[in-house]
């Protein structure tokens, strides 16, 4: 916000004083989501007001798996990064090999300091040639700028002036193509492509956080509700809800995704010294590009590759019984304490107690076997203890082929 | 063996220089031991001595330039006072604590708790000193010093059943600066709002915030658990300290390389640079270094200034690190929490009255002499009061130490603040702020680049107050009812910077009149109407703070925060552990070990030192709290 008239300046920051009236900002669909609350079940994200569920979250999950849900993604961080270097940049910033990342495709990547502990993942949007967004959990201004002196890029947040959508769930395609965007079909997992809304674009991708067949669309936020609109009136003949964090939780567990600052603390987060954590300890390991020019922690994270420096393992784990293992301790031959469960459900799509779980190398890495864990489930003011065995197991727990189907199916 | 040729009489005391002299002797020959204070216990009275009738397991102070550990000998007597047996029957107090304030009343309070039989001494008509809240004005209470509470340990309150006393912590909301352009930079205690709120002035400042909050978060909980120990003596060998060392050693190499780096930066720099490396704007960077500069005569370009950053962040109010609160009533209700906790285990107080000097006899201390000549007996004599106070006016030169006395001369306490405190007829307006902000109820501030900052601090150097001085203003009456009158108001004006004399020469009234004008002229131009609302004020520069308070040269802190006069060089090197070259004269002010602002720690460390001595328990103390 760099104007040179200081009048100016000072009545676009006195414009925005009363900020503090409202601590938990709504999203541009605010209108349409809390038309749709019952439960009156909202959390923090980020500073906005959103919601944990809608109407009731096991059925919200439900519609993610059977018919078609709409999650509302304003409030993650999006930083548009453009110019002549944005590439060089970006290459330089993240892990992965933003060369081979064509315009109009996206991937998920990840980007450390230099000391090769993970600042965040995201996923990355190349618009055009030199247009790219960047999508994130936390948020990294100063850190992108830093690191941006010296390429001819060009770092804008966005996170308020663009709305953003997840359509996720096999009814998803169909419920697009209803709604009139034309051309959608040929959208191939990780494809993006810009279409007509009111005028204007509106960027559909097809991503999502949930392991199913689903769309990600992004537009300006002034069309935020038209947009929505256009989704609900052919949505409903095929089921489509709208559902809160609860339900995508659940469903990205399925797909074995993990969440910034919940499976892992992110570099710039993280107070005490050993909570920070290297792309191999929490299963970004293949994103690292070893072949590429120089990145951010490269030289880190070769030596700690080199060297034995990882010290702990993120793992997918399926777990006895049916009791869910929130936060439960992770033991070797019950008695070693080797690691955390950070998230844990029953999965209703793979009828199996999993979880994520981070472990002390060597287990979970080359000592898998006989590991166990302590389970306090509360039953009425009582804890019933567990010992369960637990099994490291690949993720994602479900593999849909609906996912990737081409062209996607109606359902 | 015990010390040959050592005679004891009961009811008048040992020559000291005899003691001293068999124990070194003893000690050479049998110890390779340096030497610098503790106790020696005696005990297991041996009847083939020449000291049968001495009362069995008692305690002998030795002077206090000795230090041994020595635990299995022969003797047993008492000294002073009760139980000796040929009528020397003055009263003679177990602890004598010489200040009223904090923490000598903390000090006071555990060692009555322990057994002990103390006396508080304070030379002002009102006990508390710089935590102290009077009426100046009917219907109005000031806190005339300290003002926002964060530093007191809760583990002390807790000890001291101080909300049983009537104490009570209130969490206030943010604050501001105010920016000359008529806007503001508001804190705001929810973390999106302090988000958006410092994205007004910078889209990247206000994300920086979450690395300058991870980085001074580390620093504070490195040193936290610092505050309720006593320093290691690195010139000692004893195990104690050496094993204090390591524990040092230790929690540093926990650090980790990149951390250990940082620390010793942030340890030395000043807060101007260590600011520049999250921050580009300046009103954010004058909202932080604040903190780096209260009572402290340096200014925020001046190395070692970060760590005073530190040093008020470090506080807590009920487990919300960071935070601060009024104490309800004004910090006055601190001190008079206090003195009802040590009068209702026993303790007495007296106000009104003055020490002149700590006796002193055969290097140890005896008791005090009041200003008026009246004596007082005791078997210690613990002082509150600052350590130039304490060892330049209190005890003769000739008991101590040249070094010693040198390094207390040198020791850095020069006066740098002021204070104004203001009854008003109704609430100020300040009309850059929206009415219904919170920013009323928290503290606010008028200096809005460190270069302001910087160039008030040199108008102090040159001896003069500053023109354009940097205030930290609050109104606690917005929260605290007990106060001021409803719809009256209490504001507190905490100014820097403020010299100790005025261009080389004593202040005068006159001067502190356009002190306190300079201070309200500088509220006026940001409130109008703000002259008419004033009812009554209290104008303080270091000189009444030095003559009421008795803060030499009105510093705050009782000595600057600055590393070189911290932790095991606070006050002095070798004395760092709460004693000092006088036996039985123990220092617990916030000269010491962990330095100034309403925190007890001093106190409470202080008397776990002295029960160490005693051989008492502290088992009514608790241990620090765990930082996890
Ligand atoms: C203007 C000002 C504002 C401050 N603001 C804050 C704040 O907001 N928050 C915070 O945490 N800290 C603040 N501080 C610092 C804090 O108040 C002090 O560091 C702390 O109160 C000192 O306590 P103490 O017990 O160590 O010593 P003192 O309070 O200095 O107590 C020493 C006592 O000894 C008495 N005494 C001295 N000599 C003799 C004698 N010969 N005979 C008898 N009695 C004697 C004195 O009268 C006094 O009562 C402020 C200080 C000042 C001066």
């Amino acid at each position: 916000m760099k104007h040179s008239d200081p009048k100016k300046l000072l009545m676009a920051r006195a414009a925005s004083q009363d900020h503090f009236r409202t601590p938990r900002i709504a999203s541009p669909f605010q209108p349409r989501i809390e038309a749709l609350m019952q439960t009156e079940e909202w959390y923090d994200w980020a500073g906005y007001k959103a919601p944990l569920s809608l109407w009731d979250e096991e059925l919200e999950y439900f519609a993610i798996r059977s018919q078609a849900a709409l999650f509302d993604i304003s409030p993650m961080v999006k930083y548009r990064i453009e110019g002549p270097d944005a590439e060089a940049f970006l290459n330089r910033v993240t892990l992965r090999d933003v060369r081979k990342l064509k315009p109009g495709r996206v991937h998920y990547t990840a980007w450390c300091n230099d000391e090769g502990h993970v600042l965040d993942d995201g996923t990355l949007f190349r618009l055009t040639s030199d247009r790219f967004r960047l999508c994130s959990q936390e948020r990294h201004l100063p850190w992108l700028l830093d690191s941006g002196i010296g390429f001819d890029v060009n770092i804008i947040e966005e996170t308020k002036s663009i709305a953003a959508l997840a359509l996720q769930g096999p009814a998803s395609f169909a419920v697009l193509r209803d709604a009139g965007f034309n051309g959608v079909d040929a959208l191939k997992i990780f494809d993006l492509a810009e279409f007509e809304h009111d005028g204007e674009n509106v960027t559909i991708s097809r991503t999502g956080f949930t392991g199913d067949l689903g769309y990600e669309l992004f537009v300006d936020q002034k069309l935020a509700l038209s947009l929505w609109d256009r989704l609900w009136q052919v949505g409903e003949q095929r089921g489509l809800r709208a559902i809160g964090y609860a339900a995508l939780n659940r469903a990205r567990l399925e797909a074995g995704l993990i969440v910034a600052n919940s499976d892992f603390i992110t570099a710039e987060h993280a107070i005490r010294a050993d909570r920070v954590r290297m792309p191999d300890e929490i299963g970004l390991g293949f994103m690292i590009d070893m072949e590429k020019p120089h990145f951010n922690g490269r030289r880190a994270i070769q030596q700690a590759r080199a060297n034995g420096g990882l010290r702990h393992v993120l793992v997918g784990l399926e777990i006895e019984g049916n009791i869910p293992a929130e936060h439960a301790i992770v033991y070797h031959q019950g008695k070693r304490e080797i690691g955390l469960v950070s998230a844990a459900i029953w999965s209703p799509m793979a009828k199996r107690n999993i979880a994520l779980a981070s472990l002390e190398r060597p287990y979970g890495d080359t000592i898998t076997g006989d590991l166990w864990v302590e389970i306090y489930a509360m039953r009425e003011l009582r804890y019933q203890k567990l010992m369960k065995r637990a099994k490291v197991v690949p993720r994602p727990f479900i593999k849909l082929d609906r996912r990737t189907a081409n062209p996607p199916a109606d359902f | 063996m015990h010390p040959a040729g050592l005679q004891l009489t009961p009811g008048i005391f040992l020559p000291m220089s005899e003691v001293k002299a068999v124990i070194v002797k003893f000690a050479l020959h049998r110890f390779q031991v340096r030497m610098i204070s503790v106790s020696v216990k005696v005990h297991r009275p041996n009847s083939r001595s020449t000291i049968t009738q001495v009362t069995q397991n008692a305690i002998i102070f030795v002077e206090h330039s000795f230090n041994m550990h020595w635990t299995s000998h022969y003797f047993s007597c008492e000294l002073w006072g009760k139980n000796s047996g040929n009528g020397y029957r003055m009263k003679s107090w177990d602890a004598i604590v010489i200040g009223a304030g904090h923490n000598g009343l903390v000090n006071a309070c555990y060692l009555q708790r322990a057994g002990l039989d103390v006396l508080v001494l304070e030379k002002n008509d009102w006990i508390g000193g710089a935590a102290t809240s009077r009426s100046l004005t009917p219907g109005f209470l000031y806190s005339n010093c300290s003002y926002v509470c964060s530093l007191f340990r809760p583990e002390i309150m807790r000890d001291l059943e101080l909300p049983r006393f009537g104490l009570q912590v209130i969490s206030y909301e943010g604050g501001a600066v105010f920016t000359q352009d008529g806007d503001y930079l508001a804190n705001y205690r929810d973390h999106h709002a302090h988000r958006r709120e410092f994205a007004r002035f910078s889209p990247r400042d206000a994300e920086a915030y979450d690395r300058y909050a991870r980085d001074v978060t580390r620093q504070c909980r490195f040193i936290q658990p610092l505050l309720m120990r006593t320093a290691a003596d690195p010139t000692s060998f004893r195990p104690r300290d050496i094993s204090e060392l390591m524990y040092l050693g230790k929690k540093f190499a926990g650090l980790g390389a990149t951390e250990m780096a940082d620390t010793l930066r942030f340890w030395t720099m000043s807060i101007s640079d260590f600011l520049d490396e999250y921050f580009e704007t300046d009103v954010i960077k004058a909202n932080f270094a604040l903190s780096g500069i209260i009572g402290t005569a340096l200014g925020p370009m001046s190395p070692g200034t970060a760590y005073v950053l530190l040093h008020h962040y470090m506080g807590e109010v009920d487990g919300s690190v960071g935070a601060w609160g009024y104490a309800r009533g004004g910090m006055g209700a601190v001190t008079k929490a206090l003195a009802a906790s040590f009068e209702a285990s026993g303790g007495t107080i007296r106000t009104g009255v003055e020490v002149d000097h700590v006796l002193v006899k055969n290097g140890s201390a005896k008791g005090v002499v009041l200003v008026d000549g009246e004596e007082i007996q005791g078997k210690m004599v613990v002082s509150n009061a600052d350590v130039k106070r304490t060892f330049l006016k209190l005890v003769e030169e000739k008991e101590l130490p040249d070094i010693f006395l040198r390094r207390v001369r040198n020791f850095k306490m020069r006066g740098s603040s002021g204070k104004v405190n203001i009854a008003l007829d109704s609430m100020p307006e300040f009309p850059a702020l929206p009415k219904d902000s919170p920013v009323y109820r928290g503290d606010m501030h008028f200096t809005d680049s460190v270069e302001r900052m910087e160039r008030g601090y040199d108008d102090w150097k040159a001896g003069r107050w500053s023109a354009d001085p940097f205030l930290d203003m609050v109104i606690p009456t917005t929260l605290d009812p007990t106060m001021a009158p409803p719809g009256k108001h209490f504001m507190s004006c905490f100014v820097q910077y403020c010299p100790p004399k005025v261009e080389g020469k004593e202040w005068t009234d006159a001067d502190r009149d356009a002190f306190g004008e300079t201070v309200i002229s500088q509220i006026a131009d940001y409130s109008p109407g703000f002259r008419d609302r004033i009812i009554h004020m209290e104008v303080r520069t270091p000189r009444e703070l030095e003559a009421e308070v008795g803060l030499t040269e009105g510093n705050i802190f009782q000595g600057e925060l600055t590393f070189d006069q911290l932790l095991f060089n606070r006050p002095v090197p070798g004395y760092a552990q709460y004693r000092s070259p006088v036996g039985g004269l123990y220092m617990c002010g916030s000269s010491t070990h962990p330095g100034g602002g309403v925190m007890g720690a001093p106190g409470r460390n202080a008397a776990a030192e002295i029960l160490r001595d005693l051989s008492r328990g502290t088992k009514h103390m608790s241990p620090a709290h765990d930082v996890i």
